[in-house]
């Protein structure tokens, strides 16, 4: 056992899962030599080499349609974005291919890949370093994806995305990446992908969050038992395939639900996870289900950030709002 | 001309200035101005003054994330030189100097890197796109800006830049292969200052120098020191031509070498070599300008320590105006995102301000 923070758990992880399985490499801009400019790769090269850690060309199509073909041909790529912003040039190859092998080959091919990337605001950082873009990898179907949101989970997530099947993007709360700390076992571990965790038990409203915003909804829920409300929240963990059964068990208990996510609010995950709960549980529904989200727009630069965060007061009033319908 | 006689499959390298600031060639010198050659180096020289106070807001806690452009000035600032007003500038995001040569105010250029967009929103007639964070996407724009010049008739010419990382990118070779194959007047300048954050040069590519990548796309194309103002102006100046007169587009790779971290989270001790830097310091291309100048008797000693005072008091004075520039209104982060901002827009808008009050009580 020792401390780890979601960085550091993923770094260990990527060192378990490589000395485990010589399939595994792992490459991107930055990520051999330097070891990633937020060190999530760090010391991998000098433990294992070249061929299996290295700095590719400044191409995120080639990274990522390479990595298509290498896991077609036995390798177990686990690829770094350096921010989720840059996916775009190889958004085409995960949209397009990664997520469509299986089947298009009925099964002969599939492509087991992790595509990490660190995502979200309040880092104070320059344009496209900010967005939290989970719905656009949720949208296609054959990709997972995953946002853990603990050091624990980062390691569990990632040890279980490694070792998945199918292509897992893998969404990291840069926000947190150090701010979490938690004791976590040597040894490897997993957490199953698809299963949200229920971090605190309540009676009278589900929250759903994920990433960075799991730790700011539980500033925001502190001391709310107090005033007499008492909130069940749910760490969502995987996007897509979500565990819906978790949110709908919950909702169907308190009878409310808010989603509160980083990403802009319409077409986002909110939406989906509203509809569904309408679809699953809506006669136990004392309220419209609603979610906090960031609005519409385009995340502004550190000048203008603060009026796009979602802060553990915006979270508090809201569910004092749902509580009052 | 410069790209036959410079022939980058040959290794040849275009230099007029030699490393000290002599002339190598005086056949080579391209005809500037004295006014046009004072210009250039008080450019530089601002912006590498400007760069340098920039580094220290950073580390004083008052500056946002900065890419510094110590050591590429001339590589940014001589091109844009060579340059008729009218021309478009499409920047990456290291190329200052040149922005200031164009026109911009250095408070715009220090907004920017301060954390606000108004920094990026410049005059329309000084014709420069705004900093391109996304590697190397700026090379499509730059082959589109052109072609609608040649479309329209106009006798300007669109002058993109990159870096030596984003002459890996896919968009570097489309856009390009776009320019050549419509024969846009685009001039797409590869600053090569040897990194890509950690990763060097070589682990960028295999081409025994980037500007031979144009060849392949039927471009003239030119390995240049980048250090040298006199061979990047002398370059343009070709490439513009050979643009407006309906000959395409040209690929020019500056050689030079970023002296400072690649931004201000970067630590270049991790990666870099100290007697890399060494070497490349003494290549500096402003002191090589300052002697090319003073040898001319268009510079003195003292008046160089007279500008360099009033150009640290200039940058002073400006970052102190954008540190009172404070936050950004709210409805600056809404404002620009549609035309006309849709309805469910405003209901946003209003339910952001109703917080934002509600939080201020
Ligand atoms: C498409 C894309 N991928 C990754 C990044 C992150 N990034 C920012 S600068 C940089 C290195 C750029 O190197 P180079 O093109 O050589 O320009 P330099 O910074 O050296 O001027 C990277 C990888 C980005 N901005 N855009």
């Amino acid at each position: 056992m020792a401390v780890q923070t979601v960085l550091s758990a993923i770094n260990q992880t990527l060192f378990e899962q490589m000395k485990k399985d010589d399939s595994v490499v792992v490459f991107g801009e930055d990520v051999g030599f330097e070891g990633g400019v937020f060190r999530a790769t760090k010391g991998l090269q000098q433990e294992f080499g070249k061929d299996r850690s290295f700095d590719s060309p400044l191409a995120e199509s080639a990274i990522i349609g390479s990595a298509i073909g290498m896991a077609v041909n036995g390798l177990k790529p686990v690829v770094e974005i350096q921010f989720s912003g840059f996916m775009f040039p190889g958004y085409n190859q995960i949209v397009a291919h990664a997520a469509r092998y299986r089947n298009r080959t009925r099964g002969l091919y599939n492509v087991p890949m992790v595509i990490r990337m660190p995502y979200g605001g309040g880092i104070r950082a320059l344009e496209h370093h900010s967005e939290s873009l989970e719905t656009l990898f949720a949208h296609i179907p054959g990709l997972k994806v995953v946002i853990p949101s603990t050091p624990y989970d980062a390691k569990g997530l990632l040890t279980s995305a490694i070792q998945d099947p199918d292509p897992v993007i893998f969404m990291e709360p840069k926000r947190i990446y150090r701010a979490f700390k938690q004791e976590l076992p040597d040894k490897e571990f997993k957490v199953p992908i698809g299963k949200a965790k229920t971090l605190k038990k309540g009676e009278d409203i589900t929250v759903v969050a994920w990433g960075a915003l799991v730790r700011e909804t539980e500033k925001a829920i502190k001391g709310l038992e107090d005033e007499g409300i008492d909130v069940e929240l749910i760490d969502l963990r995987t996007i897509q395939p979500y565990d819906k059964e978790a949110i709908a068990n919950s909702v169907k208990k308190t009878g409310r639900l808010l989603v509160v996510h980083e990403a802009v609010k319409s077409f986002g995950p909110g939406a989906e996870i509203i509809s569904m709960i309408n679809e699953k549980a809506f006669l136990y529904l004392e309220a419209p289900p609603t979610r906090l989200t960031g609005p519409d727009i385009t995340v502004p630069l550190p000048k203008g950030e603060h009026h796009f965060i979602i802060s553990p007061e915006r979270i508090r009033a809201k569910i004092k709002e749902v509580m009052a319908f | 001309m410069l790209t036959k006689k410079f022939d980058p499959l040959k290794k040849k390298i275009f230099q007029v200035l030699d490393h000290e600031g002599n002339i190598t060639d005086e056949k080579l010198v391209p005809k500037i101005d004295d006014e046009t050659l004072l210009k250039m180096y008080k450019t530089m020289l601002l912006g590498r003054i400007a760069d340098t106070k920039a580094l220290q807001y950073q580390r004083q806690g008052r500056m946002l994330t900065y890419a510094p452009i110590k050591g590429q000035e001339a590589a940014h600032t001589a091109p844009i030189a060579a340059l008729d007003k009218k021309d478009w500038m499409v920047p990456a995001f290291r190329e200052m100097a040149g922005m200031l040569y164009k026109g911009a105010d250095l408070e715009k250029l220090y907004l920017y890197w301060y954390g606000n967009e108004e920094g990026n929103h410049f005059d329309e007639e000084l014709r420069i796109l705004p900093i391109s964070v996304p590697i190397a996407s700026q090379i499509n724009h730059g082959a589109g800006v052109a072609y609608a010049a040649k479309y329209k008739g106009d006798k300007e010419v669109a002058v993109a830049f990159v870096g030596d990382g984003g002459s890996s990118h896919g968009e570097f070779h489309e856009g390009l292969n776009f320019a050549a194959t419509t024969q846009s007047p685009l001039i797409v300048i590869i600053q090569n200052n040897q990194w890509a954050i950690s990763t060097p040069r070589e682990a960028q590519s295999k081409a025994q120098n980037l500007a031979s990548k144009g060849i392949g796309y039927g471009v003239p194309s030119i390995l240049v020191d980048g250090n040298d103002p006199l061979a990047m102006f002398a370059a343009v100046k070709e490439a513009r031509e050979r643009a407006i007169n309906g000959n395409g587009p040209t690929l020019i790779e500056a050689l030079t070498y970023r002296l400072g971290p690649h931004t201000t989270s970067d630590d270049p001790t991790i990666y870099r070599d100290d007697d890399d830097l060494k070497y490349w310091e003494k290549r500096d291309p402003i002191i090589r300008f300052k002697k090319y100048l003073i040898d001319k008797e268009l510079l003195t000693e003292e008046e160089d320590e007279k500008l360099q005072k009033e150009y640290k008091d200039f940058s002073n004075k400006t970052f102190k105006k954008v540190e009172k520039s404070g936050l950004v209104p709210l409805e600056d982060v809404f404002n620009y995102t549609y035309a006309e901002l849709p309805k469910d827009l405003k209901e946003q808008l209003a339910l952001h301000k109703k917080l934002a009050e509600s939080e201020a009580k």
